[in-house]
């Protein structure tokens, strides 16, 4: 509760709104103490007297009526009738919603229906039909602004009811033998109570606005007494000679309506949890770049070369370094594997290549990517949106999400294709059947035209690898694209790619946390631990002879054939948080072989033997394995 | 796709019912006799004991309900006395002029807010956002009718570039430039706060769909920014904000109510408003259920557009 008060504190409109309301509120209810002209006194010699003539500050009406007292009477009015009607409304509403939400069944089925009914009527339409059955007039117009607002509480405290009726604290009262209606008022009630008020403070204002409306339509508030409603109508026939009249009104409606709003909106925001951790941001086209300090030249003359890549994600005031500092190259057909678990920083270190990382949180700090000779960290948009997909190209997790959903593969397919390539629809199509052939999907001129959730797991990751091979790139980054995959599938996608990459001479960047997986494929393999790259080396070398702990469990691991799926939960703890890092080894919390030495400073990444690298104290060196 | 449109249309009778019902129950709630009140000054013995008769106004709810349906349903709504003609047939006659008005204000404030809730979520926290946060926060929070008579002012009194009111101008030609120099203002008075909520739904189902991985494969492909936004995104975005757009419908269209009267625009809510005041409550009774079938009519579209736009809903 406290948090939502400074939530709501800290958001300067909602806080203007509140001081709009506040005063307007408060002037209402002191009208009848201010020495105010009294606001239905005829007198027509003095009728339509500008604002700021003496004896009255705002004019006068078409009556000779002092506009000024008329308008805080009709303020009050209006604000009086707008809160009756929310009160009305929310209270009905609320007890048909409890009852529908506590007894749930068939009274629920059938009050729903019934809500459902007029939820689905225009609801001005509504009011009016009241209105015509009772004859116009004030309580009338309240009366029909407050039914056709019930059912709109009823659904909201239905749904809160529902959840509630089913916690524990209400069954215990239930058992202890408390009968319904001790329930609902003592159990539920005071639960749903914050939800009616919120409720009630968005919808405030509509209803102002309505019995207004109903008013200005001569069918609310009867002469003399006016609310705001019936003062712009009663001074709409005057509007081109005197508009004043009705500017005073009108603009007191717009102020008190745009006040509750901004409260509203505030406490609306206040309370939806995702914007307070900031969540509901959308992510830019490219990752933000704010890199401090030299920027590292390319180690290797490789294809695409990593040089101390640094990329952190800031969320609020906090900063999480998902990658901390790697170096990673790739050669020309050559196939490197990345290993880790989730959250070791693999996957924003293969996103970050492109600038894919999602922006806002993810901002690379620092280090390069030089791809062909240019470094792409930095790079302006349209060189970075040029090499997408033409160069380099991404092959993602799990295709069901990837994949547009509303859009037929073929289109998707002819999109990457035409995206880098002028050809015609027809020509594309041709090559995009092409595409699903060689990645070996049976009737691919039928195929072309299915939706995604059309087709199986393993034919919608064919297609993504379809996708990325549409313009022929030099480098594939595939990121964990067989995880969601069942084994067999797992294996003839994993065929498709290798036979892919000797036939194509592609590069591929191979991302996963299965070194069954890296066996099968790659030449070279890395292992990543909180963000940084823990060994490096040849794959079978690794295999036969990891050097560093964790590569050895990780080994372990692997799925014996019919064994089922070890998961990496096999390695008692868990990986560190990356927003606090640990000084000296991050694995020292689950390594066997933890020594004082391993905790007290930064470890470097090491060489250990031909084309090894190893970040560890104290390497492993006798076991063999045999894999 | 026909089969799903006859089943739609099929499933629109219960709520037809419904509403017949509902607008029914709510006449019924006129207090004193029906027959007097419906005749009003035309309350002679003998036209309350024909009316009487032919409504089984003496008769319970349940046979009243069932003798209007009948009629309803053989395209009797009965007969306005103040009038002096058949309901059905001044419901019909005013009816063209509402759904031009309301038609445009739709096309108006769908195309309008979608394109403000776009532009706002690709430019998140930017100036554009801000700017259209604003005015969008006006737009929901002015009452249609003081716009008007405000655009009035303005555009008609002022400026002098549109006429000060009505569908047509009492000499001249019935052109289709004339209809829609009248038709501007009061069209776009009517659709302002419907374009505040449709930006504001708009905006954050953008925001949603942005995030989601298929916008990133768009991304990864090298698809220009340009086509992420206004062809992935909003594509997927719109499979939340159509549902919406039949809510606004209904508010345009009843909305209408206000701006006719602002703009004398001679359609069924006006007729609706001087129906209540003269208490010609067959009229109001008949224009209401009319305008609402109407809704329940549109609504089925909105669905069958639904469907087309996301072939995973079963046709
Ligand atoms: S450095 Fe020490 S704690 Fe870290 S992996 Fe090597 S032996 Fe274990």
């Amino acid at each position: 509760m406290r948090g939502f008060v400074t939530l709501l504190a800290r958001n300067r409109l909602a806080l203007v709104g509140l001081i709009v309301i506040g005063c307007v509120a408060l002037l209402a209810l002191i009208t009848p103490l201010l020495p105010l002209a009294n606001p239905n006194v005829i007198d027509t010699p003095n009728r339509f007297q500008p604002p700021f003539s003496a004896g009255a500050v705002l004019g006068t009406d078409h009556l000779g009526r002092d506009l000024l007292s008329r308008l805080l009477w009709g303020t009050r009015l209006s604000l009086a009738m707008g809160l009756a009607a929310a009160m009305i409304a929310a209270t009905i509403g609320s007890a048909i919603g409890i009852i529908a939400g506590y007894y749930g069944g068939r009274t629920d089925n059938v009050i729903m229906r019934g809500v459902d009914m007029l939820m689905g009527f225009p609801y001005i339409l509504l009011a009016l039909a009241i209105v015509a059955a009772l004859g116009p007039g004030l309580m009338n117009a309240l009366i029909a602004v407050a039914a056709v607002n019930v059912p709109f509480f009823a659904r909201n405290i239905r749904g809160i009811t529902v959840g509630i009726a089913h916690k524990e604290f209400v069954d215990a009262a239930r058992l202890s033998g408390m009968r319904n209606r001790e329930i609902i008022l003592s159990e539920v009630l005071p639960n749903v109570l914050p939800v009616i008020v919120i409720a009630m403070s968005t919808t405030v204002g509509w209803m102002i606005l309505e019995t207004a409306g109903l008013s200005f339509l001569g069918l609310g508030s009867q002469p003399p007494q006016a609310d705001l409603g019936s003062m712009l109508g009663e001074a709409r026939s005057a509007l081109i000679t005197h508009p004043h009249t009705s500017i005073v009104p009108g603009a007191m409606i717009l102020v008190i309506v745009m006040g509750i709003n901004l409260l509203g909106d505030g406490v609306r925001d206040a309370l939806d949890p995702r914007l307070k951790s900031g969540a509901l941001s959308r992510p830019m086209p490219a990752t933000t770049v704010d890199r401090h300090g030299p920027v590292p030249v390319a180690q290797t003359d490789s294809l695409l070369d990593i040089a101390g890549l640094r990329t952190e994600f800031r969320v609020r005031d906090r900063v999480y370094k998902a990658v901390g500092g790697v170096d990673l190259h790739v050669e020309r057909g050559e196939c490197l594997g990345i290993i880790g678990e989730s959250g070791s920083g693999k996957s924003v270190t293969a996103l970050s290549v492109m600038g894919l990382v999602a922006s806002p949180p993810g901002v690379i700090t620092g280090g390069a990517v030089h791809f062909d000779g240019t470094d792409l960290i930095g790079a302006p948009y349209e060189v970075l949106r040029a090499l997408r997909g033409r160069r380099v190209a991404y092959i993602f997790q799990d295709p069901l999400a990837t994949l547009h959903p509303l859009y037929r593969v073929g289109d998707q397919l002819i999109e990457a294709i035409q995206t880098h390539d002028p050809l015609s629809k027809e020509a594309a199509r041709t090559r995009a059947i092409d595409l699903l052939k060689s990645v070996r999907i049976p009737n691919a001129e039928s195929r072309i035209d299915s939706y995604p959730y059309e087709m199986s797991g393993g034919m919608r990751q064919r297609v993504g690898i379809a996708m990325a091979l549409a313009n022929d790139p030099d480098v594939i980054i595939a990121d964990e694209p067989t995880t969601a995959l069942d084994v067999t599938v797992q294996a003839q996608i994993l065929s498709v790619l290798s036979d892919l990459r000797r036939a194509r001479g592609l590069a591929i960047i191979f991302i996963t946390h299965d070194f069954g997986v890296v066996g099968q494929l790659c030449d070279r393999v890395a292992v990543m631990y909180a963000g940084q790259i823990v060994e490096e080396g040849p794959t079978e070398a690794v295999l036969r002879n990891p050097h560093h702990p964790y590569t050895s469990r990780l080994i372990d691991c692997v799925p014996t054939l019919g064994g089922g799926q070890r998961k990496l939960a096999a390695i008692p703890g868990l990986p560190p948080v990356v927003d606090r890092l640990p000084v000296g080894c991050a694995f020292a919390e689950r390594c066997d072989k933890a020594e004082p030495a391993c905790r007290a400073d930064a470890i470097a990444l090491m060489p250990t033997g031909a084309g090894r690298k190893t970040r560890c104290l104290f390497p492993e060196t006798k076991q063999e394995r045999i894999v | 796709m026909t089969g799903y449109i006859l089943k739609r249309l099929v499933s629109a009778i219960p709520v037809l019912l419904g509403i017949s019902v509902i607008v029914f129950l709510i006449m019924a709630m006129i207090p004193g006799d029906p027959a007097t009140a419906i005749l009003g000054s035309y309350a002679t013995p003998e036209n309350v004991e024909k009316l009487n008769r032919d409504l089984g106004l003496d008769q319970g709810l349940v046979p009243r309900y069932f003798i209007w349906l009948g009629h309803m349903v053989q395209g009797d709504f009965g007969r306005s006395f103040a009038l002096n003609r058949p309901v059905l047939d001044e419901v019909l006659d005013r009816f063209g002029a509402t759904l031009i008005l309301a038609g445009t204000s739709f096309v108006l404030c769908s195309l309008l807010g979608v394109a403000a809730g776009v532009v706002s979520a690709a430019r998140q926290y930017g100036w554009a956002d801000k700017a259209i946060t604003f005015v969008v926060l006006l737009g929901i929070s002015i009452p249609s009718f003081f716009l008007g008579m405000m655009m009035i002012l303005i555009f008609a009194v002022q400026l002098r570039w549109f006429p000060v009111s009505g569908m047509w101008p009492i000499y001249g030609d019935r052109t289709v430039w004339v209809l829609l120099n009248h038709l501007f203002m009061p069209a776009l008075a009517l659709a302002v706060v419907a374009t505040g909520v449709i930006a504001r739904l708009a905006r954050s189902a953008m925001l949603e769909v942005l995030r989601q991985d298929f916008i990133r494969t768009a991304r990864a492909k090298g698809v220009r920014e340009r086509r992420v936004i206004w062809r992935h995104a909003l594509r997927a975005a719109m499979v939340s904000i159509i549902p919406v757009l039949g809510i606004q419908a209904g508010f345009v269209l009843s909305g209408a109510v206000y701006i006719e009267m602002v703009f004398q625009w001679p359609g069924v809510g006006r007729m609706l408003v001087d129906a209540i005041l003269k208490r010609d409550i067959l009229l109001v009774q008949g224009g209401v259920v009319f305008i609402a079938a109407c809704y329940v009519m549109f609504n089925i579209m909105v669905d069958v557009a639904q469907a087309m736009l996301d072939p995973r809903i079963k046709t």
